[in-house]
């Protein structure tokens, strides 16, 4: 076994392989760009290594510089993690050559799998399923009438030249294929200028789901079963999890049967994943093989109970399996969601920046969190934005949902914008709930993006009486001051009346040990919490249930975020609300008239002036955040009215920049 | 005897009906409370103790005798907020448009009298119309009357301001000697001189909102020192903003237990000042990390943002925070960041609120605008402050403190009493790139000597040891452990002593 091995990463998967490293007695060596220099897979290795500048290119992709480290360190072995040199054939073979192992794949895996059509051809010799479709280019209508017959309706005809939906058509029947061929032939000449197109079987409601595979060296393969990834935004995964609420067993098994023979096809060792494309039928067709590590690879541990790194690690070094295909269990449910630095409410615009405050919700049988940060690091603009992986697990797949509604609860980030009430929204939406996922769905539900209206919380009075336990405290607090008048002290009024949104309504709270019995809408509730002054969760129990509702005290509100909705909540006195009813409701700004600058940064350059006129797409203005130049462009036609920051002003989110008339 | 009763009953209900229910709706259309709801919002409950509800004005021109509401146009008396006793005077603009007359100006000054006499702050809620036209010089002397109280009460009890309706001409000046002024959106405004004159005179066309709205005043000129959405929560914030306040001038802030540890570290703030020297980072979130249960009550949060004042607590005391903030002018000082930190300053030294200063600046701004501003004078103020307040005074330098601004921001030479400093922090006379280019201005024709040469200066001075050796600071400690050491530091303050000479009153560069 190696006693040094090196990780050629960063971020949470470096973290990872540090993890389960240290665990088997194996002392760690990472390698740290300029901009990681604080990082946390720094902090954990045994040793680190600098090797060059922020930009990936200069430091970890470069292959010279992680075998040097190699060297310096005496490591033994390289474990890529994904990404980066993770399937470069080209870093394996210098390695080999170097006498330093690759925990992966062999070269020549990873060169026939890395290729498109290799990779295709190579699983339709192994047996495996592939899209049918005729490759070539299509004469005429008839010629696509005949191959659509032969291969099954529906079909698609896509241009050679195609992209952007351009040039594509679906058919269903020889008529529709008829028409659809001349069409998309039409379509393809006029915005390509190239009419070529060919034919293929058309996947409806496609469902992304691939097998994980682990070989060794003495030719054992075996299957760990199936992760479904259908969640996706962009072809970005977003949610993961195992098993697959759609597969039978059945083809569970043809599945996994499949893609070891693509595995032995190629001599693999190491873990692999095999991806397929699951039509409703639960037919399935191979996609590609991904030579490494899969983010989403903690799903699979949970439900066999493997450390895929560890037998990676034991692999490389020459170990045969200790499970044989009859070992592999499965067992229980997890799901993985991703936590992006990202806006969701603005188009999942990527943030960057200092983790202002970073709670992930504390580990468990039940929840695993792989992060590569901690509070006050920070998020780079030179890498991947994802923040960290929040794994669930359960006897059931409900039971993994509902812990990872409760994980997704308790996790606290601020200083970046993050998807956590997106992740929340997903868990929660109903097409989830009964396993309808396909890849469309995310597109499908959210076709105009992700809105703070898309989450409503289905229990306020859960809110509302938290709230008001929290207010009672300030009230307590505020009551404990120095210098009042002797026989006049304030006394904590046990009524009050809670305003959110328009609506009023009273509660009362009576004090009791360890928090309050709050009477609200003629119900008792017990709120007992040790929640203390300024802590950002409000961790406690409401009638015996455990709560973890995240709070932040504004001006006159309370702001409670649960279950990925945000809701504004007042508790005032049966006075102040009847006063506040008396106050005029201010029509919030209409933004549209306004650019307003959709993140911190500093205004680098303005375009236009007062009076300019103005078209939609037309470049307006330049915002530096974090030496990164963002264009804002005008969104639609219009005069400038008014030009409100200047060159060189330090912006913030939602700052108005310019006004239209 | 009866008889008494059933009258006293009838003014009673005559002066809490105010301008009657009509009056009252239009006021409430218009946004705004009456007066005595203001003040029912602003006191605890039932605490309310109302003086002065059967005067009446004595003007008998122009149809005056004839129209007549006991109390005249304001509410005054005293209450209660969080136990603690305020005096307050509240315009009410049902009544004669809140007009001030003799009588109401008697009124105001009678709070203030007894406010100064028992030591309690004043809550003036101002909603007039102006001056009682119809009663003329009396009227006038009776703004002067509250004036010279303003300004006998400056220094001795908290004065607070809140503008809720119109506030205009000579009438601006009395908020304007307070210590404190909140506004309120879209309902009040203040200006000497409305948009009407404006046009006349100047020719420029504005809104009473643009000109003296409270958007204008909380960014731009700096008048007021927080603008709210409405009266409700003008009136919530402002009690919030008393439990930081002593009564006066002679007894000490008031205490408020807070669960919040003393002892509490931050891990995060290790990282708070980025490498590069040139990278802003939010001033902020160091003051959201090291005060008690991360309450923070900022002033003028939107005017002069390169400067942070406010008040919060350290182990359950009221300190009040200067702090430079870096994501803004890169921290510098400049003319509008000096005056209100000089201000604050002020505030806090008379009425025994230890300062807090929090230092990362590069210098004083540069430029034109500034000289032709006066910022020599107007730095010096900041100066001034520093150097004229007895109260304790802790200073932590966290990254920049150069040249003069280094000085002016509570230094040891200011007597400051506890300085301490991050390992990041640079305590120098520039930064290293303009002390090279002055000391080997021979050398400027070669870049990469200079280069050199910067690096040399950087490792050498850039670093707070030198201030060290000289005890410039005290102690440099961890970013991590701040709370910590500055909590300690103000206990043991606690019992400072220190006086200036005897004098009538210095002279502050104004």
């Amino acid at each position: 076994m190696f006693t040094k091995i090196l990780i050629a990463n960063r971020g949470e998967i470096a973290c990872r392989v540090i993890r389960t490293a240290r665990s088997m007695g194996i002392r760690t060596v990472a390698v740290f760009s300029e901009a990681d220099r604080d990082a946390l897979h720094v902090t954990l290795a045994d040793e680190a290594v600098g090797i060059g500048p922020a930009a990936s290119a200069e430091s970890y992709l470069v292959i010279e510089k992680i075998i040097q480290a190699c060297r310096d360190t005496g490591a033994q072995a390289v474990h890529p993690g994904y990404g980066f040199l993770s399937e470069n054939a080209e870093f394996a073979r210098q390695l080999a050559e170097s006498g330093i192992a690759f925990i992966g794949p062999n070269v020549h895996a990873i060169t026939s799998m890395g290729d498109k059509i290799t990779s295709k051809r190579l699983a339709q010799e192994a047996g495996v399923n592939t899209i049918p479709g005729h490759p070539d280019i299509i004469e005429n209508a008839d010629e696509a009438v005949a191959i659509a017959e032969q291969i099954g309706y529906p079909v698609m005809l896509k241009a050679s030249a195609g992209g952007g939906g351009k040039g594509m058509r679906i058919a269903r029947n020889d008529d529709e294929c008829r028409d659809g061929f001349l069409r998309a032939t039409n379509e393809a000449r006029s915005s390509f200028g190239d009419g070529r197109v060919f034919l293929e079987k058309f996947i409806e409601e496609p469902r992304h789901i691939e097998i994980q595979v682990l070989a060794d060296k003495q030719g054992n393969v075996v299957y760990l079963g199936e992760r479904e990834c259908s969640l996706q935004r962009r072809h970005q995964k977003v949610i993961e999890e195992a098993p697959s609420p759609f597969l039978d067993d059945a083809t569970r098994v043809a599945m996994g049967e499949q893609a070891v023979a693509l595995a032995r096809a190629v001599d693999y060792e190491s873990a692999g994943t095999v991806e397929f494309i699951v039509d409703a039928e639960r037919n399935f067709y191979f996609l590609e093989m991904n030579t490494r590590l899969q983010v989403e690879h903690p799903v699979t541990e949970f439900v066999t109970g493997l450390d895929l790194v560890e037998l990676m690690i034991r692999v490389a070094a020459g170990d045969a399996l200790p499970v044989t295909q009859a070992d592999v269990r499965r067992e229980g449910w997890a799901i993985e969601a991703r936590v992006y630095a990202e806006d969701p409410f603005r188009g999942f615009l990527p943030s960057v920046g200092r983790l202002v405050r970073y709670l992930p919700p504390p580990a468990s049988a039940a929840v695993r969190v792989d992060t590569g940060v901690y509070e006050g690091g920070e998020v780079s603009m030179h890498y991947d934005p994802m923040i960290a992986k929040l794994i669930t697990y359960g006897a059931t797949r409900g039971q993994a949902i509902m812990h990872m509604r409760e994980a997704l609860n308790e996790f606290y980030i601020r200083g970046v914008s993050h998807n956590i009430s997106f992740l929340a929204a997903l868990i929660e939406h109903p097409r989830f709930r009964d396993g309808r996922m396909s890849t469309h769905m995310i597109a499908e539900e959210y076709p105009d993006g992700f809105h703070p209206a898309d989450m409503i919380h289905d229990d306020p009075a859960l809110l509302v009486v938290v709230a008001a336990s929290i207010h009672r405290q300030y009230m307590q607090r505020a009551a404990g001051i120095s210098g009042q008048l002797p026989g006049y002290e304030r006394k904590v009024s046990d009524r009050w009346v809670v305003v959110m949104g328009s609506e009023r309504q009273a509660v009362s709270l009576q004090p009791a040990e360890g928090g309050h019995d709050v009477t609200f809408q003629d119900a008792l509730f017990q709120v007992r919490s040790d929640w203390q002054f300024g802590q950002p969760l409000f961790r406690g129990t409401v009638n015996g249930q455990d709560v973890c509702i995240q709070v932040e005290r504004r001006n006159m509100h309370y702001r409670l975020f649960h279950w990925g909705a945000q809701v504004d909540i007042m508790v005032l006195t049966a006075r102040a609300a009847e006063l506040l009813a008396c106050m005029p409701e201010k029509a919030p700004l209409d933004t549209s008239q306004f650019l307003l600058s959709p993140m911190p940064g500093m205004l680098t350059q303005l375009s236009v002036d007062k009076g300019h006129e103005v078209r939609a797409g037309q470049d307006l203005a330049v915002i530096e955040a974090m030496k990164m130049e963002n264009v804002l462009r005008s969104e639609r036609d219009g005069t400038v009215e008014e030009v409100l920051a200047a060159v060189g002003d330090t912006l913030m989110v939602d700052q108005p920049i310019l006004k239209f008339a | 005897m009866q008889d008494i009763v059933r009258q006293l009953e009838e003014k009673r209900a005559a002066a809490e009906l105010g301008g009657g229910p009509r009056r009252t709706e239009a006021q409430h259309k218009k946004g705004k409370l009456t007066a005595r709801e203001r003040i029912e919002l602003l006191l605890d409950p039932d605490s309310f103790e109302e003086w002065d509800m059967f005067v009446e004005h004595r003007c008998t021109d122009f149809g005056m005798d004839q129209q007549s509401i006991p109390g005249d146009g304001v509410v005054t008396g005293y209450g209660t907020v969080n136990g603690r006793v305020v005096f307050v005077f509240s315009q009410d603009f049902t009544v004669f448009g809140g007009s001030l007359s003799e009588a109401h100006a008697e009124k105001i000054c009678k709070v203030m009298d007894h406010a100064i006499k028992v030591g309690a702050p004043v809550i003036g809620i101002n909603d007039s119309g102006g001056a009682r036209i119809q009663e003329g010089v009396a009227s006038l002397g009776g703004y002067a009357d509250v004036f010279q109280r303003n300004v006998l009460a400056s220094g001795v009890v908290p004065q607070i301001s809140l503008i809720m309706g119109p506030c205009a001409g000579g009438a601006v000046y009395s908020p304007a000697m307070t210590d404190f002024i909140f506004m309120v959106k879209d309902s009040s405004y203040m200006f000497v001189t409305g948009p009407d004159v404006v046009k006349t005179v100047t020719h420029e066309e504005v809104t009473q909102e643009e000109l003296g709205g409270a958007v204008t005043h909380s960014t731009v000129s700096g008048v007021a020192d927080r603008a709210f959405e409405n009266d409700v929560e003008a009136l919530a914030m402002l009690r919030r903003l008393i439990n930081y306040l002593p009564a006066n001038n002679r007894v000490a802030p008031p205490h408020r237990p807070t669960p919040d540890s003393a002892d509490r570290i931050e891990p995060s703030l290790d990282t708070l000042v980025p490498d590069s020297a040139t990278k802003p980072y939010d001033m902020k979130e160091l003051i959201l990390k090291i005060v008690d249960d991360t309450d923070f009550f900022e002033l003028q949060p939107e005017h002069a943002k390169n400067i942070v004042v406010g008040f919060a607590r350290m182990q359950g005391f009221p300190v009040g925070i200067v702090a430079n903030q870096p994501l803004v002018l890169a921290g510098c000082l400049d003319i509008k960041s000096s005056i209100k930190a000089a201000r604050f300053v002020r505030f806090c030294d008379a009425f025994g609120i230890p300062i807090l200063t929090l230092v990362d600046v590069p210098g004083f701004l540069p430029g034109t605008a500034q000289e032709y501003g006066g910022i020599i004078k107007h730095g010096a103020k900041l100066l001034y402050a520093y150097a004229e307040a007895t109260v304790p005074k802790i200073t932590l330098i966290t990254r920049k403190a150069y040249g003069g601004a280094y000085d002016v921001m509570a230094s040891k030479h200011l007597r400051g009493d506890v300085n301490i400093a991050w390992p990041s922090a640079e305590i120098a006379v520039m930064g290293p790139k303009g002390a090279v280019e002055i000391i080997f201005r021979k050398e400027l024709g070669n870049p990469q000597r200079i280069e050199e040469l910067t690096e040399e200066y950087r490792v050498k001075f850039a670093n707070p040891f030198i201030a060290g050796k000289r005890g410039f600071i005290d102690d440099v400690i961890m970013p991590r452990e701040s709370r910590k050491r500055i909590c300690r530091s103000l206990a043991m303050l606690r019992a400072k002593k220190l006086e200036n000479p005897w004098r009538k009153h210095g002279n502050i560069p104004l």
